[in-house]
């Protein structure tokens, strides 16, 4: 059984409809004991990093949702939710979960860069883990203002599954462990979106 | 790099597909979740919805349309149309789109912008846009509304801007002058457009043949071109229009 958290995200009917369509087992939830219950996590995402700690705050959620991670079950973060999984964010100076090291900034607006980024930008990646089976530079849709820088000035880091530019290099998909979280929309993304959702569906529980 | 994006509008009234619709083959032609399913199969990277249902009584059909529609496509789409309040957005909002485009409404009412990027994200949020040329504006273009019948006294990079401080996440620019010429996309406007604002502009009106689409990529300046009869008469194809794209250079989505 997968928990999707409800926490008021605007994607919330997408990521339904994509489960729904793949026949996945699901329960939306926003009740401690139900997600810690589950065997996976989804974590949705449309809408704004303060207002979303808050609501996972006022439901008492984020202590579950660590042990959850801890507990090394699958738990996937989509768009917002992706940046939840992250320590901090630039929008509205945000404390997030903290389960990956790494931290959320905003798009520089440049001249020839639309911010937000909205559209189809293609992903280099692995080819494993929720990448299985999903061809190399494939294009995912994103709808964000805000990314997740991939690398230092000297490395990359180990976490960035999947990786795209928009202006600067972008994590487009983060992994540690069984913690993954994509920036773009699967749910969104047509049958290489789906494949990827799959792939996360099929993970051993 | 994003790729440029292909959208396909549908008009929809009393919950069946108007407007210059001739599709070939086995498809529903009158049924907009059909089409919308034939498109998606195509590999269109977008689609859009316009409620012209004229009757309040008959509204609710769109939103059970919006519901079968999210079921069976996974690639965005946004509705428009009669969306007025806030109450409007969320029932469309919930019944599974991705963006919300408000035009008219919008001109008189701005707060209805500010609101629902306050709501929902800028993302979510769509400019519908109606210009004429007009040599007394100082952009050379106006604001029209009602499907154009309504001068609105506003200059079209003005009220641009405006709408995206208030929140507007995308603007559609939708020609007059230049729809249903099939002649190709205002593309003076759309240059104009996409260098005054920071948010992604998508070119509407005009487009007729493949090569159009391209055009408006190189010499306007637009992230997503929408098409609507070239593809509903079953002249071309999304895979002909990507084609034409291709050739010219212009990334795209093939996968």
């Amino acid at each position: 059984m997968i928990a999707v958290v409800d926490y008021g995200a605007g994607n919330l009917t997408s990521v339904v409809n994509a489960l729904k369509h793949l026949g996945a087992r699901f329960r939306i939830s926003a009740e401690a004991a139900e997600l810690m219950a589950a065997n996976k996590v989804i974590i949705p995402g449309v809408g704004e990093a303060r207002q979303a700690m808050e609501f996972l705050a006022s439901k008492s959620l984020i202590e579950p949702l660590k042990e959850f991670a801890a507990a090394g079950k699958p738990l996937l973060g989509i768009c917002l939710g992706c940046h939840l999984l992250m320590e901090h964010s630039e929008e509205r100076d945000t404390a997030l979960l903290g389960l990956i090291p790494g931290r959320v900034r905003l798009f520089p607006n440049g001249e020839a860069f639309k911010v937000p980024q909205i559209g189809w930008n293609p992903v280099r990646h692995s080819g494993a883990g929720l990448f299985k089976g999903v061809p190399q530079n494939c294009s995912f849709y994103f709808a964000n203002s805000y990314y997740i820088p991939p690398a230092d000035s000297e490395n990359n880091y180990p976490w960035a599954a999947g990786i795209s530019e928009h202006s600067v290099p972008f994590a487009a998909a983060v992994n540690q462990g069984r913690i993954w979280g994509a920036q773009f929309h699967p749910e969104k993304s047509g049958k290489d979106g789906l494949r990827l959702l799959r792939n996360f569906i099929e993970l051993e529980d | 790099m994003l790729q440029k994006r292909l959208i396909i509008c549908l008009d929809v009234r009393d919950g069946r597909t108007t407007k210059g619709v001739k599709f070939q083959g086995n498809v529903d032609i009158g049924d907009p979740v059909a089409m919308a399913a034939e498109y998606y199969a195509q590999g269109v990277d977008e689609l859009v919805f316009y409620d012209i249902t004229a009757s309040a009584e008959k509204r609710g059909i769109m939103i059970e349309t919006v519901k079968a529609v999210a079921r069976t496509v996974f690639i965005p789409f946004c509705v428009g149309g009669g969306i007025r309040s806030l109450a409007d957005m969320n029932a469309v909002m919930l019944a599974g789109a991705d963006k919300i485009s408000v035009n008219s409404a919008a001109v008189r009412q701005p707060d209805i912008i500010s609101d629902g990027a306050c709501h929902y994200g800028s993302q979510c949020i769509v400019l519908g846009m109606d210009v004429k040329s007009d040599p007394a504006m100082p952009s050379g273009y106006g604001v029209v509304i009602d499907g154009g019948r309504v001068n609105t006294g506003l200059d079209m990079l003005a009220w641009a801007r405006e709408a995206v401080d208030r929140g507007a996440g995308e603007i559609v620019l939708n020609s007059i002058d230049a729809d249903g010429t099939q002649n190709g996309y205002e593309l003076r406007a759309t240059r104009l457009l996409g260098d005054a604002v920071s948010v992604p502009v998508v070119a509407s009106g005009g487009a007729g043949v493949p090569e159009h689409i391209p055009q408006v990529f190189q010499k306007g300046r637009a992230e997503a071109a929408l098409v609507a009869s070239m593809v509903h008469s079953g002249r071309y194809t999304v895979a002909d229009i990507k084609e034409a794209m291709a050739k010219a250079g212009i990334g795209v989505r093939g996968c």
